[in-house]
């Protein structure tokens, strides 16, 4: 929908290789955490070395909501060892919910690309460099992890609906803007909005894997959930 | 909602802006399903009661009488057979899994080297 080529007055500086991100590319990582203690060191260190790895530029915006077990201290010493400039803490008082978490997040994006994802290890940041090769490849303005296709799938029985994907930030406000619904039929919710609103989405196989297997039941619970959400989103879009 | 160009005008009002939010696709899936339904069972009931006076030959009939029931059920065998198919080929990841152990290892040894106490 956007074209990104024709904004970017390219005539100064030299086009990137087919795939890359340009220098001017900044991706803000939105990650609210809630009770994230044991698990936040080691997202953020896994992100900090992919995105050094394949020199791109790169911000961590961590939204705490009031976790009782303090992730927000181990978010600040993040902060001192990888610098404010990497390290945006943006915390919240408390439990207010996805979607806000994300309205609040991007306030403070000064990225031109965004990447949600959830904290808790459930997908791994090395997948980030191929959605971006893949963002560019296509010029989508959507890139969402599957783990259906190609080389995808997952460890551990999984039924949570966990989401990780890329839109260039001024799709994801409009989108925002346009969800109603609360929890994790708003992530559905979001991809239904942008199909309608004629954005691209393109795909990238990842892998899940669940740390915790073995602790984790095949809940029939989750089913009936998921199905409520499908058929909420049926009756209202 | 705004009428869609001329070839519309032949309808009278509220049913042609019914008609043109759905081909605009502004209605909502369900109603889309309802009106879709609606019509199709509305065709199959005129044609198999004779309503229309149209007399289709025997094996016509035949077929359409039960077609309903034919296609819900084809479409019950349908979801169940993809179902199964994408749990029996879903692929389990084992490489992921150590991968990531190993790494959890290192990113501890690095984080607590710089300083970080969990």
């Amino acid at each position: 929908m956007a074209s990104t080529g024709a904004s970017r007055g390219g005539a100064a500086s030299p086009r990137p290789p087919q795939g890359r991100s340009s220098r001017q590319d900044k991706y803000s990582v939105l990650l609210p955490t809630y009770n994230e203690r044991e698990n936040l060191p080691l997202i953020v260190w896994l992100l900090v070395k992919s995105f050094s790895e394949s020199a791109i530029n790169y911000e961590i915006i961590i939204i705490d909501d009031g976790s009782p077990d303090g992730t927000r201290e181990v978010a600040e010493q993040l902060e001192k060892i990888y610098g404010s400039d990497r390290i945006l803490l943006r915390p919240r008082e408390k439990k207010l919910g996805l979607g806000t978490a994300y309205i609040h997040g991007i306030k403070h994006a000064t990225g031109n690309y965004v990447i949600i994802m959830d904290a808790d290890l459930s997908h791994h940041p090395k997948f980030i460099p191929e959605f971006i090769r893949k963002q560019k490849e296509g010029n989508f303005d959507i890139v969402s992890g599957t783990r259906y296709k190609g080389n995808g799938g997952v460890y551990g029985w999984d039924l949570k609906r966990k989401i990780i994907r890329l839109y260039r930030k001024e799709v994801l406000q409009k989108l925002i803007e346009k969800c109603v619904s609360k929890g994790y039929v708003f992530q559905m919710e979001m991809i239904v909005r942008a199909r309608q609103l004629n954005y691209t989405i393109g795909e990238v196989p990842i892998s899940f894997v669940d740390r915790v297997y073995g602790e984790s039941k095949l809940g029939g619970n989750e089913i009936v959930s998921f199905l409520k959400g499908l058929l909420t989103l049926f009756a209202t879009t | 909602m705004q009428r869609k160009g001329g070839s519309r005008r032949g309808l009278p009002g509220a049913d042609a802006d019914l008609v043109s939010a759905t081909f605009r696709g502004t209605m909502t899936k369900l109603t889309q399903w309802l009106w879709g339904l609606a019509l199709l069972g509305s065709a199959w009931a005129a044609l198999t009661m004779g309503a229309l006076g149209l007399e289709l030959p025997l094996p016509c009939r035949e077929v359409l009488w039960p077609l309903p029931a034919y296609l819900l059920v084809s479409a019950g065998c349908y979801a169940l057979g993809t179902v199964g198919y994408r749990v029996a080929t879903f692929h389990d990841c084992e490489d992921a899994a150590r991968e990531l152990q190993s790494q959890i290892l290192e990113a501890r040894a690095d984080l607590t080297r710089r300083g970080l106490h969990f």
